[in-house]
């Protein structure tokens, strides 16, 4: 390899001809967590505490002490998440190989659609139009879903109904789709999960985490600013915490964008 | 029959002038009184051999503390925490000591000082039954038992504020004559019924002066007195009674009431034959309670007893010659002692500018310790003078 | 008649808050047996187990027979009023600011004579009902009221002291999602509360109950989640100063003891809403409540906690929720000595099975939230510190006082099984 390739990195990132978006969402005790029916066990709601704010706590220095779930905020899904990948080797986030961190993403912009219908579906005809444009999409890439939901605030973000939360997500035909034909290396979306609001309606419920985790692809869900993302050409920073056995993790997710595709 | 206090009497009455607020403690007022006391026995302190001591504002000695702290050696030694009833009580123990051979010398002392905030302090500590059942109910202290007592009073026999305002306007008159006593100014019926309200019906002339003051007299054989040419007083007889009439839904009357026949019995005379009479005056209705239980009158009908009479030291029913609480002051546990260390000076002839003329025998009584609702300790004694 | 109570006008900022005084507060501890009962609401004395005499003020011993076996009892109220005074001078700061100030000398129908508060209307030589309430000091005070009810009569201001009225005042309920709030904040409302705070939690999840709420005269919901410290901090840097009662009805609930449970998750859940919310609450409201409650007409007067009677003794198909309310009821415990000196009243209000999704599996009787909402009003205008809804808190509130360990024999039994 190049020795030039990393120093016109550096270049690049220096003069902004190369920029960094940031795909995620604050960590915020109001910012909505999944809802699972009130029997079974829930996501943890992030929570901060003050340790000591420069004060009889602590005269010279502020800290707290915070608790999440690893599925608070905008977060990484492993294949342990889900009971279809519990068997694989290296599935959680502390064994997961770090070159997966790094690497090319492509944006599928389901936004018009989504505006308009609330259980927009993303279907492999969608992703094959989406193709005709753009190019297929690259073997071991990350495919994220863009439908602006990111921007949505308050009650509207989950859109919670008696019958469950409404929001856009991929078919099972479209996951399969993208991993056997495609070989993608994760999914990601901007609502709370990789499924759509209503995936537990799906065969085999919840089709993006069933088959993503089982393949032994990685998720991304509360995303933000996709909108901000070319279809292709960006570079996906994610890594999650290096936690024993974990299946996912809060994470600061990045883009590096060329200026001329902003 | 009781076995009669013949032999012994009571001499050297002393009295500590009073202060409406002073910053020395009870023991410097009770040394002052002791030393007045024995100063005009001629006797120095080792020569006591019984002391006794009352006073609430002591804490946390007793009269134990006292004998280490004054220099005493006693061997008969007394704590009498009986308040208003204490002087009574005090002559009462001392003289059966006397007359026991258990001591021969006692001197009888009371006293308290009186700080800015003592009054207040004190009544925080008063009684437990104080504390659980009176107190909370707006903490009026015995101003509000004693009204509520006098309140029934007046229901009851028809009083009216006038009839107090007659006994409280003549021991003013009397306090004029006392220079040791706190109030200075006289008192019309006027400004009486004008006075600012207390806790209805009591008002401002209705309350005694809470101020600093001691008192002290002696108890010996009468040999002893007469070997050191003391003016004496003898005691005709005297009664004590605790927690009487509880039955009673509301104090309209005193443990005197019990113990009235017995007295006069022993004394071997009659109401009518004093020439003076003591009441404990905490408050005007008080004294109304006693010349009734006393036998001067039926019960409920003081008001008009007294509407006939003149109760200054010059009148024809002097009564509290010195002033008394209302007037004179109201210095704690000496609150005990003063109508008693008063009538010892009068029927011996030492009253100064108090004195009622040609005084010879006396009625003192007293009332003691607001528990809960009324007063618990009731006394009295007639005395006599001796040599004079 | 008592004159009827005007509500307060706007505070003025330019003039000094009026410091908290409190009334007498030493008891002896024979005494705090009547504190025991005004806590509760009742008027009991101690009667002789020998020769049955009723006594008053409390002792250790019988004045009649000497007999040391003194039980306090429930006892007839009824009394006739022998003499009256009114206070005009005190020398307790408490009772100098309010004078003047009645009280009087009942001669009970049970036999004692009682020195007592007069509610204004009481007329001397009359019939009189007595009531045992708690003062500002948190002890006992025997209160006279007229036998016939009078115009405005819970309007007199020596009454007023005693109780914790929401009349003029204003109250923050603190769980928008639980389904008692809408029916407690319309019994409060019809009670005379001015306004009505409700929290809300999760404002990005559906409430059902919202719109309800929201519809409510007097009702402004706002954001609040007692799980998170900061969202309890802003509530009270916004309202804190003019919450004059603060209702905690917050509650998490899931069935299960220890082992039904493979982990920590929803006992932890229980811990932060039913526990350190309250701590939460107290940390944030609890001191300016405690600041403010000799602030006039709507000064501060009452901290309410709703609480599982389970909180006494643990009932096992919820045991770990029992075990948090247990907590909770700990932790009010200290928290009502902590607001002692302000005289900020603690109340438990504790309930048996309520009629929701997680008893439903539960037989009758249940709780209705009518049936919560009017024990809580009622037990502010009683001023009381615990009280008890529905047949099931009652009677397992009767075994606790009766014998705590035979409840717990009772509530334990494993079945005859194998």
């Amino acid at each position: 390899m190049s020795e030039t390739i990393l120093s016109d990195l550096a270049k690049a990132l220096g003069d902004q001809s190369i920029k960094v978006i940031d795909l995620t969402h604050t960590l915020d005790p109001d910012f909505p967590v999944i809802i699972l029916p009130p029997e079974f066990n829930q996501c943890a709601r992030f929570r901060m505490e003050e340790i000591s704010a420069y004060d009889h706590r602590g005269p010279a220095w502020k800290w707290h002490n915070i608790t999440l779930s690893e599925h608070t905020g905008t977060h990484f899904d492993a294949p342990a998440h889900w009971i279809s990948g519990r068997d694989l080797p290296n599935n959680s986030v502390d064994t997961i190989n770090p070159a997966n961190f790094v690497g090319p993403v492509m944006v599928i912009d389901c936004s018009e659609g989504s505006a308009t219908n609330e259980d927009f579906e993303l279907t492999p005809e969608l992703i094959l139009a989406w193709e005709e444009e753009h190019g297929e999409i690259p073997k071991d890439s990350w495919v994220l879903m863009r439908t602006d939901w990111s921007k949505k605030t308050g009650a509207d973000y989950l859109n919670m109904r008696d019958d469950g939360p409404h929001s856009p997500g991929p078919t099972p035909d479209a996951i399969r789709f993208l991993i056997h034909e495609r070989n993608i290396r994760g999914f990601g979306t901007e609502t709370v999960g990789t499924d759509a609001g209503q995936g537990s309606h799906y065969t085999p419920p919840y089709p993006a985490h069933f088959y993503l985790h089982g393949a032994g692809k990685f998720g991304l869900q509360c995303l933000a600013n996709l909108d901000l993302l070319p279809p292709r050409g960006a570079i996906l920073l994610a890594a999650p915490l290096k936690i024993k056995d974990g299946t996912g993790s809060p994470l600061r997710v990045m883009a590096l964008v060329q200026g001329n595709d902003i | 029959m009781r076995q009669s206090y013949d032999g012994v009497v009571l001499c050297a009455p002393f009295t500590t002038a009073y202060q409406r607020y002073s910053i020395e403690t009870a023991h410097w007022w009770i040394a002052r009184a002791l030393k007045g006391s024995l100063d005009l026995a001629g006797l120095r302190p080792s020569e006591i051999d019984g002391f006794t001591v009352s006073s609430f504002t002591l804490f946390p000695d007793t009269a134990v503390g006292l004998t280490q702290h004054l220099g005493l050696s006693p061997r008969w030694l007394d704590h009498i925490p009986m308040g208003g009833a204490s002087g009574v009580v005090a002559l009462r123990r001392a003289t059966r000591a006397v007359q026991s051979g258990d001591a021969d010398i006692v001197a009888c002392v009371a006293g308290d000082t009186n700080h800015i905030d003592s009054f207040r302090l004190m009544l925080s500590s008063f009684s437990r039954f104080a504390s659980d059942a009176s107190y909370p109910y707006g903490y009026g202290g015995p101003n509000a038992n004693f009204a509520l007592l006098t309140d029934r009073y007046m229901q009851e026999f028809g009083a009216t504020r006038e009839d107090f305002g007659k006994i409280c306007v003549a021991q003013r008159q009397n306090a004029l004559s006392n220079p040791g006593a706190v109030m200075k100014k006289p008192l019309t019926l006027e400004q009486y019924l004008a006075a600012k309200p207390i806790s209805d019906p009591i008002a401002l002339f209705d309350c005694v002066m809470p101020c600093a003051g001691s008192e002290a007299f002696l108890v010996m054989s009468e040999e002893e007195a007469a070997k050191r040419a003391l003016p004496y007083a003898r005691i005709s007889g005297a009664i004590e009674r605790h927690n009487a009439h509880a039955e009673d839904p509301i104090q309209l009357r005193g443990g005197w009431s019990v113990d009235i026949d017995e007295l006069w019995d022993m004394a071997g005379c009659a109401p009518v034959d004093m020439d003076l009479v003591q009441t404990y005056d905490d408050y005007p209705v008080i004294s109304a309670m006693q010349i009734e239980d006393l036998g001067f009158c039926p019960k409920g009908e003081a008001p008009s007893f007294l509407r006939d009479k003149d109760m200054t030291i010059k009148g024809d029913f002097p009564h509290n010659t010195s002033g008394g609480q209302l007037s004179a002051g109201q210095a704690g546990a000496a609150g005990g002692f003063i109508g008693l260390v008063e009538a010892i000076r009068q029927v011996t002839g030492q009253a100064g500018p108090t004195q009622v003329a040609g005084a010879s025998s006396a009625l003192v009584s007293g009332f003691g310790m607001i528990n809960y609702d009324r007063g618990v300790c009731s006394a009295a004694a007639v005395i006599t003078g001796g040599a004079r | 008649m008592t004159d009827p109570l005007s509500p307060p006008p706007k505070k003025n900022p330019q003039v000094r808050t009026v410091s908290p005084t409190r009334p007498p507060e030493a008891r002896s501890r024979a005494a705090l047996g009547l504190s025991a009962a005004a806590a509760e609401g009742r008027f009991a004395l101690q009667h002789c187990d020998e020769c049955g005499k009723v006594q008053y003020p409390p002792r250790d011993a019988c004045s009649g027979c000497l007999s040391t076996e003194l039980r306090w009892k429930d006892t007839d109220a009824k009394g006739t009023l022998l003499a009256e005074t009114t206070i005009h001078t005190s020398t307790k700061l408490y009772f100098r600011e309010r004078t003047p100030w009645r009280t009087g000398s009942v001669q009970l129908d049970a036999g004692p004579v009682i020195i007592c508060h007069l509610h204004g209307d009481c007329v001397r030589n009359g019939r009189v009902d007595i009531i045992n309430r708690l003062d500002r000091s948190g002890q006992a005070v025997l209160l006279a009221l007229p036998s016939q009810r009078s115009p405005h009569m819970e309007d007199d201001p020596q009454l007023r002291a005693m109780t914790s009225d929401p009349k003029h005042r204003r109250i923050l309920i603190t769980d928008a999602r639980n389904p008692n709030t809408s029916e407690i904040a319309r019994a409060l409302s019809d009670a005379g509360a001015s306004m009505i705070f409700v929290g809300l939690s999760e404002t990005w999840r559906p409430s059902p109950t919202l719109d309800a709420l929201s519809a409510m005269d007097k009702v402004d919901v706002l954001p609040l989640d007692v799980t998170d410290t900061h969202s309890v901090q802003k509530l009270a840097g916004a309202i804190g100063g003019k919450t004059d009662i603060l209702i905690n009805n917050a509650r998490f609930l899931r069935p299960g003891g220890v082992l039904a449970r493979s982990d920590t998750s929803f006992a932890k859940e229980e811990m932060e809403v039913n526990y350190f919310g309250l701590m939460r609450l107290a940390q944030s409201f609890g001191p300016v409540m405690a600041s403010r409650t000799a602030d006039g007409v709507n000064a501060s007067v009452a901290w309410v906690n709703i609480l599982s009677v389970h909180a006494l003794s643990s009932q096992p198909e919820f045991g770990c929720f029992s075990a948090s309310n247990a907590a909770a009821r700990s932790l009010s415990q200290s928290l009502r000595a902590e607001f002692r000196a302000s005289g900020l009243r603690v109340m438990n209000l504790y309930c048996g099975p309520t009629e929701d999704e997680w008893y439903q599996p539960l037989p009758p009787p249940k709780v209705t939230p009518q049936a919560v909402a009017r024990t809580l009003v009622t037990g502010l205008q009683n001023g009381l510190e615990e009280t008890y809804c529905g047949d099931v808190a009652k009677d397992v509130f009767e075994r606790f006082r009766d014998n705590p360990l035979i409840l717990e024999r009772e509530t334990t039994l494993a079945g005859d099984g194998a």
